[in-house]
């Protein structure tokens, strides 16, 4: 197996808005800066798709301002290792990579919070993001119909983003309450970009019911979804549809941070004023220090790439703006939060981990994460307890406290790949 | 960039405007029920993010490659369980 070598001042894991943002600022600072991200293109998620065709304003500017800059971007690569101190190993179909950096951010985004009910396993239920992932990379939703439950603001721009793909949107069922909902857009007139993204996307579902203490009981269907029995407020619905697109807000990825022994703590990387990680020179910014959405994400981005390049002054000048969206985030995690009627949604049979099919039931018996795995396999699949974990500490209150390397099962030829066989490419 | 690629699944040529992934590929083709789980359920995409796993499959003899982070090549042999 090849081995490819880069050596550079500033490394950063993921190129979403967040670490194009901070890569940038790095270059544009004078430092030489390698991007990384195992997507097919840059973009993350929220641009998933646009590189070549941007949708929006604001993914043609950063895209235009990443394409001028010196900019190494490497797509296709994921990173799963740490190989020795200040070297991540990454690899891709054929090759491994080893990247040798000076100071490190980590830009991994986040994913989607999935929750067991009855029928959740069944092909077409999937994810809200992961419906419009799909979507966004080509696959034909006209004329299909579809329900998007779940909870967080992802649910509506799923929702306009399906229908403006020719999609039959019959529902967005939204958990939290309408006091909640009520709360968050009293608050909105100190955020007047976002009342204006809300009033475009209300406008563009005009005419799709949005309904809020309303969540899905179970999916039905044999060997396929047929339709969906919602929960809406005290009564009970069923609706048949095509496609149930679910997502219960987003979660953090924080597995490469535990790898690199970064602080985690209530399931987001702890930093500093700066970015900075409880190690030095190992920043993060975006979702996995808090869900915080594009903005947010931008913002922090900018800030690790100049504290990286050692310009503080120019990183303190973006704390403000930095508060103000840190201030929205924390309104939207309040009104999403998870109301606890749904910790009752998988019965005794219904599958928890669906990597090794373990129910419900049988985690019962268990009272940690560590008997649990030990006794049931439950997170020990291939996503390594990324869906299941987020649902287990929600239904039982377990965490997920360590993860073992690498954090994404690898091929052995990666993992053994020597630097004899390499040829290096130092930048 | 060509405009269109060619590949197999399960041994039927099929043909994707280029930039396809390879489970956008599958779904197209009415493959929903991507693999087996472990005891026998059929399953699909979840994450669409290359997180969960649920959309493996076979590409060019590697198993357990997931479809969703993949784009189609010419020529790509593409097998689900
Ligand atoms: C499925 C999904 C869909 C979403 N859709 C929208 C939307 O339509 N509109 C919206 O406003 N918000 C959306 N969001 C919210 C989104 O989190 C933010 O809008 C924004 O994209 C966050 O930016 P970020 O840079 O922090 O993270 P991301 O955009 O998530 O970028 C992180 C990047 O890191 C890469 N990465 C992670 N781990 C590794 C690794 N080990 N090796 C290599 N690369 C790695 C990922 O491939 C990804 O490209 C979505 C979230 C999800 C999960
Ligand atoms: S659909 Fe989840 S990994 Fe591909």
């Amino acid at each position: 197996m090849r081995l490819q070598r880069f050596a550079t001042e500033v490394l950063v894991i993921g190129a979403g808005p967040a670490g194009l943002a901070a890569g940038y600022t790095a270059v544009r600072s004078g430092r030489h800066a390698i991007l990384v991200d195992e997507n097919p293109a840059p973009g993350g998620q929220i641009w998933r798709g646009e590189w070549t065709t941007p949708r929006s304003s604001e993914a043609a500017l950063w895209f235009d301002k990443v394409r001028r800059a010196p900019l190494t971007i490497l797509t296709g690569i994921r990173v799963i290792a740490e190989v020795a101190e200040r070297t991540l190993l990454g690899e891709d179909q054929q090759t491994a990579y080893e990247f040798r950096y000076k100071t490190l951010i980590l830009a991994t985004g986040a994913r989607e919070r999935f929750l067991p009910f009855p029928g959740w396993t069944l092909p077409n239920v999937m994810g809200a993001g992961g419906l419009q992932a799909l979507v966004k990379m080509g696959f034909p939703i006209r004329g299909k119909r579809v329900v998007v439950a779940g909870t967080g603001p992802l649910l509506l721009a799923v929702a306009a983003y399906l229908r403006a793909h020719g999609a039959r949107v019959l529902m967005i069922a939204e958990q939290a309450p309408l006091s909640r909902l009520l709360w968050l857009g009293r608050g909105l007139w100190r955020f007047p970009t976002k009342a204006w993204q809300a009033l475009i996307l209300r406008g563009r579902l005009f005419d799709v019911p949005y309904r809020s203490s309303c969540w899905p009981l179970s999916a039905n269907g044999d060997g396929r979804l047929q339709s969906v029995t919602l929960q809406c407020g005290s009564r009970t619905r069923e609706i048949p549809c095509d496609y149930l697109a679910c997502g219960f807000h987003l979660v953090p990825n924080v597995e490469l941070a535990l790898l690199l022994r970064c602080e985690v703590r209530e399931g987001c990387v702890r930093v500093n004023e700066f970015q900075e990680t409880s190690r030095a020179n190992i920043f993060c910014a975006g979702e996995p220090t808090g869900i915080g959405g594009v903005d947010l994400a931008l913002v922090e981005g900018q800030i690790a790439g100049y504290a990286a390049a050692g310009r503080p002054e120019a990183a303190r000048a973006l704390f403000p703006q930095r508060d103000r969206w840190r201030r929205f985030a924390s309104r939207l995690n309040r009104t999403f939060a998870l109301r606890p009627e749904l910790k009752k949604l998988p019965d005794a049979q219904t599958i928890v981990c669906r990597c090794e099919d373990v129910p419900r039931g049988r985690l019962e018996e268990y009272r940690s994460w560590r008997e649990a795995k030990l006794h049931t396999r439950c997170g020990m699949g291939p996503c390594q307890g990324r869906i299941c974990g987020p649902a287990v500490e929600f239904l039982f209150g377990w965490t997920m406290e360590s993860i073992r390397p690498p954090i994404f099962p690898a091929r052995v030829e990666s993992l053994i790949a020597s630097p004899e066989q390499g040829e290096s490419v130092w930048r | 960039m060509r405009e269109v690629v060619t590949l197999t699944i399960n041994h039927t040529r099929v043909e994707v405007p280029a930039g396809t992934t390879v489970l956008v590929a599958l779904l197209a083709n009415g493959i929903m029920a991507v693999r087996r789980s472990v005891s026998g359920e059929p399953r699909g995409p979840l994450c669409g993010i290359g997180v969960c796993f649920e959309c493996r499959v076979t590409i060019n003899d590697r198993p357990h490659c997931q479809s969703c982070q993949v784009l189609c090549e010419d020529g790509m042999d593409v097998r689900t369980e």
